[in-house]
């Protein structure tokens, strides 16, 4: 009870420190944005080309984005020592680990939310009618992100480099998760049956239960200088 | 502590592997270039496979090294097991490395490319970034013990994932486009051709396990140069 | 690298036997901390009784806030022990965090929330029943029941160390470590501050002051300690040493402590 208690304390503090500044969410929503509009370029505005590709753009923006909200959410605790104050607390380290994960895994999967209609314009689809089935895949993609990009930061925290080092790290970890998420939208936006979805999905979750496992079981001991 | 071996039966055994390995490796490169018979269809340049193939089964044993040294170190958290996983994780981000160059210069006739995207090549790509990480996160880390620590959980954790990554990529592969027809290797290896594939497979092992002591020594030395510092300045 | 135990040198605490016979609320032996080639400690044996306040004095890089660090367990160190009301510092580091009280160099409060959400937030982290009500009444204390809805931004840093002791307040440690509380303070907070010094102390409770300032250190600790290049060069009771004699220790080793 206190141990819940503890996780959405966490939680809440980094989100209303979000809804306050809104400065990680207006700066990942606009590089989202940014990065969705630049690669229309790259494509040289071939529309079949870019149809084909946007599944697999769409989840480069959000990886990009993803990694920009972590290095957020350390930086609010490197700011005044609060990180010292935080594990100062006579508080499970496992609550600890979820509470960071849930405000990060919040911030991000709200990102990618606003980002969706931006998509939907820019990429001229209909992703409305799909909803419920994008969110099948964009939650457990986004949970594994969360999950890996909390851990590792744990990690890089203490470095001069952390900003270059967390996603170096970070991504040849979770291409399992880029791949899946691509692929399950592609089929979800392309209307097929979803089962062609359910291998990803699966592959999905090993990678989630592999790092929440692996996450609360070793993060006690990376926190400790 | 890392643990000081006895010097007389260590350095014999040292040499031993080291005779073997030179010997090893020159018979390995024998059967590779003279013995084994030049490939139908590819013509010489498929003699690479001796070394390509061998470099990467062993960098997976490596790998799968650094896997148990990381967890032995969680547990015991003796300062052995980590000069062991990375002792072992430079040897194998090495021997990936040579691995994937010496694939790459096979590929280029025989594909007509440097790289594909084959499964295979593109989870072994993977992997080696995986461990470069590796690498570069213990380096940047100060306190030797923290940095310790921290490589034995990315180390479990990443070893963890390659079956993951594996399959991710090969789905990606096959569930999207016909599989690459074009993959490295004659689909039924003639006897010559494997006895010398294995030659160079004990030849590698034996040249990993020699690196490894090597390194060791070096990790070694190093923790007992540290000690007399501790000794002079503590 | 085993240093003989030096030995528990202790002030008589008022309710307290003395030397022996007591436990120490704060105890460490042989300690030992390098980062990589550099060492910070180098073999500290320190002994604090229960309700005493001790001095821990030194210059800069001397080995204080590593030792403070190590015995919140925020840092592990190299060799030795630590205890804190008897606990093993490493082995039950839960039930050191729900003792210990500390003040550090940044105040560990959250800009974008206001003093009164930190504070609520600290007191949901120590799992405190009537968590809003201790929260008004360690405000009230310091004088910042108004100013608390504002947001930490806001304030000015004098403001930010009172909204930090009133965090401090709110654990109701019965150990406290205090890395150079006073620096910041503005004039009304430093008495606060003192005040919560002395009332803690009648409580039993311990405290570990890193501080540069002599006059202070003399004004509320019962004991002096002197930290230098990771050792403990001194240490004596109040009652055992003058102000002039600290004072020429202080200009004796003045070119190490630069400035002081």
């Amino acid at each position: 009870m206190i141990f819940a208690r503890r996780v959405l304390a966490i939680a809440w503090k980094d989100l209303v420190a979000e809804w306050r500044d809104r400065e990680s969410i207006t700066a990942m929503c606009f590089f989202a944005f940014l990065v969705l509009f630049l690669f229309n370029f790259a494509l040289g505005g071939d529309q079949t080309l870019i149809r084909g590709a946007s599944s697999g753009l769409l989840w480069l923006a959000f990886a990009f984005t993803a990694v920009l909200g972590l290095a957020r959410s350390v930086q609010g605790e490197l700011a005044n020592d609060c990180l010292d104050g935080l594990l100062l607390y006579p508080a499970e380290r496992e609550a600890i680990f979820l509470g960071k994960l849930c405000g990060s895994f919040s911030v991000i999967l709200l990102v990618e939310l606003i980002s969706f209609p931006i998509f939907s314009v820019l990429y001229n689809m209909d992703i409305w009618s799909q909803l419920p089935k994008l969110l099948l895949i964009t939650v457990p993609a986004t949970l594994g992100f969360a999950t890996a990009g909390t851990l590792l930061s744990a990690m890089t925290v203490g470095l001069r480099a952390r900003e270059a080092m967390l996603p170096f790290l970070l991504f040849p970890l979770t291409i399992p998760l880029i791949l899946a998420a691509v692929r399950g939208t592609e089929v979800v936006l392309r209307g097929e049956a979803f089962e062609l979805a359910m291998p990803w999905l699966k592959l999905m979750a090993a990678f989630d239960v592999l790092f929440l496992v692996g996450s609360l079981l070793t993060f006690e001991l990376l926190i400790e200088e | 502590m890392v643990k000081a071996p006895d010097p007389m039966s260590g350095q014999s055994v040292e040499r031993t592997i080291a005779v073997l390995t030179v010997v090893g490796l020159a018979a390995g490169l024998y059967s590779a270039f003279v013995y084994a018979p030049a490939d139908a269809v590819q013509g010489e340049v498929q003699r690479l496979m001796y070394l390509h193939v061998p470099l990467i089964l062993i960098s997976y044993l490596a790998f799968f090294v650094v896997f148990v040294a990381s967890l032995l170190y969680l547990w015991r958290r003796q300062s052995w097991y980590d000069a062991v996983a990375h002792s072992s994780a430079e040897i194998g981000v090495l021997f990936t490395a040579l691995s994937i160059a010496i694939g790459s210069i096979w590929g280029r006739p025989t594909w007509g490319a440097w790289w594909t995207w084959d499964a295979r090549l593109t989870t072994t790509a993977i992997l080696l970034l995986v461990f470069l990480g590796y690498l570069m996160l213990r380096t940047l880390v100060d306190d030797p013990s923290r940095g310790a620590t921290f490589c034995a959980v990315l180390g479990i954790l990443g070893f963890l994932d390659i079956p993951i990554i594996h399959m991710s990529v090969v789905w990606w592969r096959t569930l999207h486009q016909p599989a690459s027809m074009l993959r490295p290797g004659p689909s039924a290896v003639a006897p010559d051709m494997q006895v010398a594939l294995y030659a160079n497979l004990v030849a590698f092992g034996l040249l990993y396990a020699y690196l490894l002591i090597k390194r060791l020594q070096i990790e070694g030395a190093r923790e007992e140069l540290l000690r007399l510092q501790m000794e002079l300045l503590g | 690298m085993d240093v003989p135990y030096s030995g528990c040198r202790m002030a008589r605490v008022d309710g307290l036997t003395g030397p022996f016979g007591c436990t120490p609320a704060v105890e460490t032996r042989a300690l030992v901390k390098w980062y990589g080639a550099h060492p910070a400690l180098r073999g500290v044996d320190l002994c604090v009784g229960r309700g005493e306040i001790l001095a821990l004095f030194g210059p800069n890089g001397a080995g204080k806030s590593t030792l403070l660090r190590i015995l919140a367990g925020l840092v592990r160190p190299t060799a030795g022990s630590v205890q804190v009301t008897g606990l093993e510092v490493g082995k039950n580091g839960d039930g050191v965090r729900r003792v210990i009280g500390v003040l550090a160099h940044g105040h560990q409060l959250y800009d974008t929330l206001t003093g009164r959400e930190n504070l609520l937030f600290a007191a949901t982290m120590l799992g405190l029943d009537r968590a809003a009500e201790r929260v008004a009444e360690v405000l009230t204390k310091v004088g910042l029941e108004t100013a608390a809805e504002g947001r930490v931004k806001t304030f000015s840093s004098g403001m930010k160390r009172r909204l930090a002791l009133a965090k401090l307040m709110l654990r109701e440690p019965k150990v406290m470590l205090l890395d150079e509380p006073f620096t910041n303070l503005d004039l009304q907070a430093a008495k606060l501050l003192e005040e919560f010094l002395v009332t803690s102390k009648a409580a039993g409770v311990t405290t570990l002051l890193a501080t540069h300032d002599l006059t202070l250190g003399f004004t509320v600790a019962d004991r002096m300690a002197v930290l230098q290049q990771g050792r403990v060069v001194f240490d004596a009771g109040r009652d055992e040493v003058s102000r002039e004699s600290l004072r020429s220790l202080f200009s004796l080793h003045g070119e190490l402590w630069g400035g002081e």
